[in-house]
């Protein structure tokens, strides 16, 4: 009772738009200021062409942001995947070296590996108990070092197939990012509607309590760490075929561990665990997109570019950061109701709030 | 004396305390204490390698090269007993270096505004990325990531990425230069600086401000509830990162010259630097000293494999492999350790001090019964 008659509506109304509401409505405001600043520029933000651009840029961080999210779900974090990307492209442009017949075995190759560095950075996170932080570096600097030693500037080529894929599109959307979204939506069935996913949720959310509820907290560490490397591995994949060649440098240009897990924070995501959505990362990417976008068209200095990233990375995540502290409370209260990972992953959480109330009468 | 109450009990006078060769041995055997053994291990190696570095001067000098890396990793130390990060630092040392190079020239009468400049700067810096951590309840890993994006995207805006002037020699001898000494022949001042950093952090370590940081990093929660200002205490450990950034940087303006780059990477080197001399992420835990052992035993390994012959393209290889080794080496004693129970958490005795001296709380009337 002491509960229900600290929160004020405000709070309530607030806290009942759930995380990942909050996420498009920042998506909103970013658009709204973006078109204002374009417009005042004498330009248009949503042409066709713009838009088309703007769906092609979101690819390639988009797949490396749906590992990231199940890695940051668990409990975990990854700063492996820009250097993994990087693996991918240099495997899988030299495996196929342009040939038409090299195109499965060169994807193949690339996403193996990929997928057993991940997993081998998910065991030591999950039986040795290293840090996400600190083993997935670690991982990330044996591959540095492999491909600055390995490789001089560009490798290989795309086969045929493989950069008519790049270049394809159904429409307005370009047919990788196509396929980034159909991952998307196979993750967020994975996280909401499987068990691997509800135990995920479960070790993220608190891996004590989940060890003593019966569920192997290893597992889930090592699968959402393997679908890591997988998805940095495609996103190495989606940028040979757009380059037409591997680049050893391509990932740590692209800033894609930083970014990454950014992208996902600005999805509402606890970088302690088990809350988060895969809805709210493409939010937290479409916000990066469309600044971006909106830059582009205004031409302004790529340097200064960063530094916008930077301003929108944390006014972002300021105005919901300061909800983080009663999401954890009604996340206590509402888990005698419906499941803790629909309240945080299935759905935005929404549905909860009534229920809560209706607990605590 | 009203703060001094609850130490003396155990440190001044106890009976049953272990003698000082055991509580050595003990300490060695924790991961704050191997990192020590592997420096003076690896440095006798360097040497071994390179005889003309046992040359005391030589060896300064080899040492001063490393006070950089050192002294950042002092001021992230701060930061990750406070239980966050700072990826920030090595966009601060960019920022700094291209102040100080464009501003000073070739006016020595510039260098002190500048250099008030600077800190002035850094305590901007430190302040807005504590405040954001604490009063915004933003992650400190996104802080100081946006702040990390702003500050070196201003840097090469503003020198459109290539290098700059180097500033006046004068300034630049503090990186560069050195005291000639009767004994020891040559004496850099970067090891001046170096050890000055590294009195005043072991100095703050053990004053109130010290002992409630770890505190707050261990157990946020029990520090705001025992009534210690745990948004300050952050706030402050940001603070000493940026300051220690920019003291690493006037440094490198000597040593390696004015490049917005020059910091590039000094964040995770820190970190890693910490990690080795066992500080614990999260907060909590860990020696200061032995984080600064953690960045000499990284750059002598560096030094090493130099000497050796790797090429320098697997540098962040042996980076990643140390770290992983080192890590796991902890990891598989404490499971070990832990396997009884697991839930239990190794029982520690001294705030800061890590799992150094082991509690004597199972034998402490043996002595006295004997």
């Amino acid at each position: 009772m002491s509960g229900a008659a600290r929160t004020s509506p405000l709070a309530r109304l607030r806290g009942g738009l759930g995380s990942t509401a909050g996420v498009y409505l920042v998506l909103l405001g970013v658009i709204v200021v973006a078109a204002a600043v374009v417009a005042a520029a004498g330009r248009t933000l949503f042409t066709p062409g713009n838009l088309t651009v703007l769906m092609t840029s979101i690819a390639v961080l988009g797949f490396v942001a749906i590992g990231q999210t199940l890695v940051i779900l668990v409990g975990s974090l990854d700063l492996s995947v820009a250097y993994l990307v990087s693996l991918s492209s240099v495997l899988a442009a030299g495996t196929m070296a342009g040939a038409s017949g090299g195109t499965v075995p060169g994807i193949v190759t690339a996403l193996v590996a990929t997928v057993v560095i991940g997993a081998l950075t998910g065991c030591l996170v999950a039986y040795l108990q290293l840090s996400g932080f600190i083993a997935s570096l670690g991982v990330g600097l044996l591959v540095a070092g492999y491909l600055a030693s390995f490789y001089r500037g560009t490798t290989g080529k795309a086969s045929p197939e493989l950069a008519a894929f790049g270049s394809a599109s159904i429409g307005p959307l370009p047919v990788p990012t196509l396929l980034m979204l159909a991952c998307l939506v196979l993750a967020v069935v994975l996280v909401g509607r499987t068990r691997m996913g509800m135990h995920l949720l479960a070790v993220g959310g608190d891996a004590h309590v989940a060890r003593m509820s019966g569920v192997r907290a290893g597992t889930p560490v090592v699968v959402a760490h393997a679908l890591s490397g997988l998805c940095a591995g495609i996103a190495g994949v989606v940028i040979v075929a757009r380059l037409g060649v591997g680049s050893p440098t391509v990932g740590e240009q692209g800033g894609y561990d930083l970014l990454s897990i950014a992208a996902v924070v600005l999805g509402g995501a606890s970088l302690a665990g088990g809350r988060g959505s895969l809805w709210g990362t493409l939010g937290g990417i479409l916000i990066f997109a469309v600044a971006d976008s909106a830059m582009g068209i205004l031409q302004v200095n790529p340097f200064l570019k960063e530094v916008v990233r930077g301003v929108v990375i944390i006014a972002a995540v300021a105005l919901y950061a300061r909800r983080t502290a009663p999401i954890v409370r009604r996340r206590f209260a509402a888990s005698a109701g419906p499941d803790p990972a629909e309240a945080s992953a299935a759905t935005a959480a929404g549905p909860t709030a009534p229920v809560t109330e209706g607990a605590e009468r | 004396m009203t703060g001094t109450v609850a130490e003396p009990a155990v440190t001044r006078y106890d009976p049953s305390r272990p003698p000082l060769a055991k509580r050595l041995a003990a300490g060695l055997a924790t991961p704050g204490g191997i990192v020590w053994v592997l420096l003076v291990a690896l440095l006798v190696a360097v040497v071994v390698y390179n005889p003309q570095l046992a040359a005391p001067e030589q060896f300064l000098r080899l040492i001063a090269r490393m006070a950089p890396v050192a002294i950042v990793a002092v001021g992230q130390y701060f930061v990750l007993v406070s239980g966050e990060f700072d990826l920030s630092m090595g966009a601060v040392i960019g920022v700094q270096v291209v102040l100080a190079g464009t501003l000073i020239g070739d006016d020595p009468s510039q260098i002190l505004p500048v250099v008030l400049l600077m800190f002035a700067v850094a305590i901007v810096v430190g302040l807005v990325n504590g405040l954001v951590t604490t009063l915004l309840r933003v992650p400190g890993f996104i802080t100081t990531l946006g702040t990390m994006l702003i500050l070196s995207g201003l840097t090469f805006y503003a020198t459109g990425g290539s290098a700059g002037q180097n500033p006046a020699e004068e300034f630049r001898v503090l990186g560069r230069g050195g005291l000639e000494l009767p004994v020891l022949g040559y004496l850099p001042w970067a090891i001046v600086v170096l050890v000055a950093v590294v009195v005043i952090a072991a100095w703050l370590v053990r004053r109130p401000f010290g002992r409630l940081l770890l505190l707050s990093g261990d157990n946020p929660r029990v520090a705001h509830l025992a009534g210690s200002p745990v948004w300050w205490l952050q706030t402050r450990a940001y603070l000493l990162s940026a300051l220690a950034a920019t003291v690493a940087a006037i440094l490198l303006v000597g040593y390696a010259g004015v490049h917005p780059s020059v910091g590039s990477g000094y964040e995770f080197t820190a970190i890693t630097a910490c990690v080795i001399g066992g500080v614990v992420l999260g907060g909590g835990r860990g020696w200061l000293l032995s984080a600064v052992a953690g960045a000499l035993v990284l750059e002598s390994l560096f030094t090493l494999l130099n000497f050796v012959g790797v090429a320098a393209t697997w540098r962040p290889t042996v980076q990643g492999a140390i770290i992983l080794v080192a890590m796991a080496v902890t990891a598989l004693r404490t499971i070990r350790r832990r396997r009884p129970s697991a839930a239990e958490v190794p029982p520690r005795s001294e705030p800061g001090a890590g799992e150094g001296a082991p509690a004597p709380a199972t034998a402490p009337q043996q002595p006295r019964g004997t």
